[in-house]
């Protein structure tokens, strides 16, 4: 991993969130309070705007600004959440020129790590960790296991899809929609939709490279 | 959609910019980061800083003045500030006696907060209002909203803090308003966000939303529409049996709109709830009535409950001016 890639998979996550703006909105309407998407876009928005900067920048860098930018943009839950995330990821990288793939495994675990903390929040609470703890779990497993990245993406895929369609028939204990309690079974979480699609979004990316 | 806007994205900074231009005398805006501060701050006195998503005007900036806060942050409709402009309105404000945060309880307002003080070179404290009733504590909650009830502890430690309060009586007084207060809200309408276009959640002609937040996020229950005395009933069995009050207590009883709904209703419900907690055999010592924390321009209500003591009652009274709330001498 490199900034130029960095840069890729921001327009690639962009490209595949705005894709699906209707279906993170649907959900977000049923069992949040309507605002995830415009967030997230926004986001989007001041990542490409940002990517320029970013490319001469190590790795590590790159992760740190984008943590910064996030946090003093996004606003709302996401945003100290994510740019949670990227700090720790930043951190974890720090001081590689490129990033190898079993290095990523573990710096994008201590980013999903620095959510868990910053949000107090763990696996089975109706969240994007829903999606990511597992995800993070495998990327380890398999990294560790030099497994191929065509093999590696379709797993990570998959187990993408699976944690988020499993949000469907839990409880919230933490976000927007623990307020209502039972009546959030029967939809699937905004957050968790909306990692899974980028993280569909940068597995397409590597594979088709 | 029909609301009064240019573009979704500059509604905000216009909206503050005319807020501004309105109370000339008293309020500046900043806008890298965006912070609505006193015009002149005062040294020697505990900063007192509140913010939130905006669409709930008054709160948080109409309440920025002597008496109240120092400075507020709005971030975009319903959704918290982040942490820079905390940081930016901290350091204008600053009197040298430390910071007090004034935060409803919501994750991001929380986390966003909650950075703010860990990047803050200045004392500080953050006192989290939890007045909403309607989330019961049960094993799936982690904590009860921050609503109406805001204003009330905005406007008593806002007068302990003009006298001179250090900041660990502005937090503790904070935490104790916060305790003998308690509210209830219900909405007959959904509200539209301005940049999502279209109204955040459905609802049938007769069905109203039990137990409301203030971001039309649904509450306890929906339910069949009915008559406005069962709806009092149902908003403040709650509220009583949260605070239990014993008989012959002095309160405060605030009626609040949510921007949809007319003024004279609001009387009519605070006759109805003034009833009720005169037959519970409690005194109604202060009262307000009016669009104070709003939900854009949903419909409905919500009764807040505030249990009063000596300095309380003075606090209330204490000179208050601020572009939505004005009075003493």
């Amino acid at each position: 991993m490199n900034s130029a890639l960095i840069v890729d998979c921001i327009a690639a996550v962009r490209g595949a969130l705005l894709a699906s703006e209707s279906d993170i909105e649907s959900l977000d309407r049923a069992i949040g309070d309507g605002d995830h998407f415009i967030n997230v876009k926004r986001g989007c928005d001041v990542l490409l705007a940002l990517s320029p900067e970013l490319l001469p920048l190590a790795p590590d860098a790159a992760c740190r600004q984008i943590g910064m930018k996030l946090m003093s943009t996004i606003g709302g839950a996401s945003g100290p959440l994510l740019a949670s995330f990227f700090l720790a990821l930043g951190k974890s990288i720090a001081g590689a020129a490129t990033v190898d793939a079993e290095s990523f495994a573990r710096a994008f675990a201590a980013g999903v790590d620095a959510i868990g903390q910053r949000g107090k929040s763990g696996l089975g609470e109706k969240t994007m960790l829903d999606v990511l703890i597992p995800v993070a779990n495998l990327l380890q497993r398999l990294t560790h296991e030099r497994i191929a990245l065509d093999p590696l993406c379709a797993q990570v895929k998959a187990e993408a899809e699976r944690s988020m369609l499993a949000t469907r028939d839990m409880i919230a204990t933490k976000g927007r929609a623990h307020f209502l309690g039972e009546r959030a079974i029967g939809h699937i979480d905004p957050g968790s939709k909306t990692c899974q699609v980028a993280i569909h979004a940068v597995c397409d990316l590597l594979t088709s490279r | 959609m029909k609301k009064f806007f240019n573009h979704t994205d500059s509604l905000l900074r216009e909206a503050l910019t005319g807020l501004v231009q309105a109370h000339d005398g008293l309020l500046r805006a900043e806008f890298e980061p965006t912070f609505v501060a006193r015009k002149q701050t005062r040294p020697g006195k505990v900063a007192l800083i509140s913010g939130g998503g905006s669409g709930h005007e008054p709160l948080h900036a109409g309440f920025v003045g002597e008496g109240m806060l120092d400075a507020a942050c709005p971030g975009q409709v319903f959704t918290s500030p982040t942490p820079d402009q905390m940081l930016a309105a901290a350091q204008a404000v600053d009197g040298g006696r430390g910071v007090l945060f004034i935060v409803k309880n919501y994750s991001g307002d929380r986390m966003n907060f909650e950075l703010a003080a860990e990047m803050l070179e200045l004392e500080s404290d953050t006192v989290l209002v939890n007045d909403d009733v309607a989330v019961e504590n049960s094993t799936y909650t982690t904590g009860r909203r921050g609503v109406a009830g805001t204003l009330i502890v905005e406007k008593a430690v806002g007068a302990a803090a003009e006298q001179g309060a250090t900041l660990a009586q502005c937090k503790a007084l904070g935490d104790r308003v916060n305790q003998n207060t308690a509210s209830m809200g219900v909405a007959f309408t959904s509200c539209t966000v301005p940049a999502a276009g279209r109204p955040t959640f459905d609802i049938g002609p007769d069905d109203i939303e039990m137990g409301v937040g203030i971001h039309g996020e649904p509450g306890r229950r929906r339910e069949k529409f009915k008559p406005a005395d069962a709806i009092v009933k149902d908003l403040m069995d709650p509220i009583l049996a949260d605070l239990k009050p014993e008989r012959g207590r002095q309160v405060l009883l605030h009626v609040n709109g949510f921007g949809g709904t007319p003024l004279m209703e609001l009387y009519l419900l605070y006759q109805r709830a003034a009833e009720r907690l005169q037959t519970d055999g409690l005194t109604i010592a202060r009262s307000l009535v009016g669009n104070y924390t709003t939900s854009l321009e949903m419909a409905g209500a919500s009764l807040t409950v505030t249990l009063l003591d000596d300095e309380l009652k003075s606090l209330w009274d204490a000179r208050v001016h601020t572009p939505a709330l004005r009075w003493g001498a």
